[in-house]
């Protein structure tokens, strides 16, 4: 077991810079996860962790070690790829039991170590099959139980259950977490689904074009975004967001509709704003959940309706654009109704408009 | 040219005989099969049970059965070349495979230049092999050849060596220029595999504490095992009927020391003339080149099955 740690490391393709600069301390036993749209830097950044990409600048250290220039085998850690990369030509007995032998453990040990991995993944009946026989949720199974023989510092798994559907994804999702809390190790997890990000994480990396946008526990980084990318990055359906201007010490929309400046928000006489707003924020009323301190009142025709079950998604237009809103208890509606919806300002936020930073203070 | 009438015969024929459509279809490919391998092989097969002389047409219709077949089976010559041309071909083969394989892996780590490079190891393949015969009967002569002239330059020999003349060095040479022109084929087929070869798995290896020799032997190796016996086998038919570089370089001598099979038999059939007699060796060195393919050809499906391709 051990912490990770990234100081300023750059990765460069050529003269392309993929990674800037970024710094990431990870607590030993922590469940970390990287999250970002597709090309954001992700993968390049675990596996330059891993040992499999040179660091072009900055450190990487992994317990106490530097381990910039250590091959992937003194790092000891163990990954988990987006293809499972099992070897072919091995069953998935010596998938399994590979690295140990590689280590020349004794073949007992060997055994013992197989045994449990796959008792534990509900491998034991397929041991002695080729990848090639197996589903692809075995497959993932696999490559799991590739990375848990080994006991490794370090645990690293890039997008594992992007190939599976999306029940195998919600289970695998279960047991990913419950290996987390039976083995105490660290995981560092690269992921383009914020829900896998929520769900898992200790703490969240959102990394957009090279960048770490925030770092933050799934709650800090839900209610408290730092940016108007991590706000709509982060939850679903993404967060409303809407141009508006400070006016009279209010926020005023492009189309005159004016609230009260959501509390705890820093803001100009004037300044261009974006004023954000998740579904679960905006309510008709009589299906909403019971008023807080500030609220603000606003009439929108509903164009949409998309029920849920227990809830229902209604798309309405607001400035002359679309806005997600929910409707708990929901009842029928008819598209064009025009409904009188709450807005709890307490959970809304204000960015500034230029540089897409929170104005909370 | 007009010709009113003529059609009326080959419409008669078509409908009389009522040649279903597809036979008539195939007809072209099974006459042409028949007389470009079908006929020939009967021709010379039958030939084989006779005392066929090149010199004596006739002789053709003179049947012996077994006797050329028994004949060849007590010849001690003829076993000799055959125990030499499986000698040749094993070590061969194997040189060629390590040596191909170590070209590939090498080429395959070059950055710059690296079409140019898989040109360049063609080059070999490029020529004819009766021309590479007569070169490395020139570099290989004792009088005035390079490399006697390099080891007496260079002072590491005094005395001229037989190469071609000793019948273990003349082997010896037969089979480095064997190597020289052939290795690029072995080299040319790695080097495919090895751009087929998943880099994910390879990466693994690596996560899971291979070094680069185990990353090879563990994982790559496998990857490779079915384009080299793809090679050995392609390899294999060619050199068990290695004809034209010997022939060259030593013309399977000096008395016999480098007789292969099919400079055995063509000296047999063409220049002793006995040809129902070659005909019969032939046959039976045919099943060598069988032997090999259909070897090589299991080993192929079971790598194959072994990296979960499908038989
Ligand atoms: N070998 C390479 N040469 C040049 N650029 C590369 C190379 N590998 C990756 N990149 C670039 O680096 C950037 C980051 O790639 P990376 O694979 O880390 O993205 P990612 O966040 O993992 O995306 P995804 O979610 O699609 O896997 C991308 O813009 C990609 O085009
Ligand atoms: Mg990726």
């Amino acid at each position: 077991m051990a912490q990770v740690h990234l100081r300023s490391v750059v990765k460069k393709y050529g003269g392309l810079q993929v990674v800037h600069a970024i710094n990431l301390d990870i607590a030993d036993g922590e469940f970390v996860v990287l999250v970002g749209p597709s090309g954001c830097g992700k993968s390049t950044t675990l596996r330059m962790i891993a040992g499999l990409e040179d660091i072009s600048g900055g450190e990487v250290l992994i317990g106490d070690r530097v381990v910039n220039d250590l091959p992937p085998r003194e790092r000891n850690l163990a990954m988990v790829f987006q293809n499972y990369a099992l070897y072919p030509h091995m069953s998935v007995r010596e998938n399994l039991g590979f690295s140990l032998k590689i280590a020349k453990r004794s073949q007992s040990e060997i055994d013992r170590a197989v045994d449990d991995a796959a008792e534990i993944l509900s491998l034991t009946p397929l041991l002695d099959r080729k990848p090639g026989q197996l589903s692809g949720g075995q497959r993932q199974r696999v490559a799991m139980g590739r990375a848990i023989v080994r006991h490794p510092d370090v645990f690293l798994f890039d997008e594992p259950l992007s190939n599976l559907d999306a029940k195998l994804r919600t289970q695998m999702r279960v047991e990913i977490k419950k290996l987390h809390q039976r083995l105490k190790s660290t995981i560092v997890y690269v992921t383009h689904d914020q829900v896998e990000a929520m769900t898992l994480a200790d703490r969240i990396v959102i990394m957009r074009d090279g960048h770490i946008e925030q770092i933050g526990t799934p709650l800090e980084v839900f209610e408290r975004p730092n940016t108007t990318f991590v706000a709509t990055f982060i939850g679903s359906p993404p967060m409303n967001m809407l141009p508006a201007r400070v006016g009279g010490g209010r926020v005023v929309l492009t189309d005159g509709t004016a609230f009260d400046i959501p509390p705890g928000h820093k803001v100009e006489e004037g300044q261009d704003v974006i004023f954000g707003a998740r579904a679960d924020n905006i309510m008709p009323v009589g299906h909403s959940l019971p008023a807080t301190e500030h609220v603000a009142e606003v009439k929108m025709s509903v164009q949409l309706t998309e029920p849920l079950g227990t809830e229902t998604l209604l798309f309405a237009q607001l400035a002359g654009q679309e806005v997600q809103a929910k409707m708990l208890n929901p009842r029928p509606v008819a598209s064009g109704e025009v409904l009188t919806f709450q807005i709890n300002l307490d959970k809304c936020h204000l960015f500034d408009a230029e540089t897409g930073a929170s104005l909370r203070v | 040219m007009v010709t009113p009438s003529i059609d009326l015969p080959n419409g008669l024929l078509m409908t009389r005989l009522k040649l279903p459509p597809w036979l008539v279809l195939l007809l072209p490919a099974i006459l042409i099969l028949m007389a470009v391998v079908l006929i020939p092989l009967l021709l010379s097969l039958y030939s084989s049970f006779t005392s066929y002389r090149l010199t004596r047409p006739d002789s053709i219709t003179n049947w012996i059965g077994t006797f050329n077949y028994e004949k060849a089976a007590k010849d001690e010559n003829f076993w000799a070349a055959f125990g030499r041309t499986v000698l040749f071909l094993t070590i061969a083969l194997n040189l060629e495979m390590l040596f191909g394989l170590g070209l590939a892996l090498m080429v395959s780590k070059v950055t710059k230049g690296q079409r140019l490079l898989r040109t360049v190891m063609m080059f070999p393949m490029m020529f004819s092999p009766i021309l590479v015969g007569f070169q490395f009967k020139f570099i290989f002569n004792d009088n005035v050849g390079l490399v006697n002239n390099a080891l007496q330059s260079l002072g590491l020999s005094s005395t001229a060596i037989p190469w071609l003349v000793d019948g273990k060095l003349a082997l010896f040479s037969i089979a480095f220029a064997e190597i020289w022109m052939s290795t690029s084929v072995f080299g040319i087929l790695i080097l495919a595999g090895l751009y087929a070869i998943p880099q994910d798995p390879l990466e693994a290896a690596k996560v899971d504490g291979c070094t680069s020799w185990q990353s090879f032997r563990f994982v790559t190796l496998p990857f490779l095992m079915p384009f080299i016996y793809i090679a050995m086998a392609i390899r294999s038919l060619d050199v068990a009927r290695a004809y034209d570089m010997v022939q060259i370089m030593t013309n399977g001598g000096p008395a016999r020391r480098t007789e292969l099979l099919w400079t055995l038999i063509g000296r047999t059939g063409y220049v002793d003339a006995k040809m129902g007699y070659a005909n019969a060796m032939g046959y039976i060195s045919i099943f060598l080149a069988i032997f090999f393919t259909v070897y090589f050809f299991k080993k192929l499906t079971s790598a194959r099955a072994e990296l979960g391709m499908g038989g």
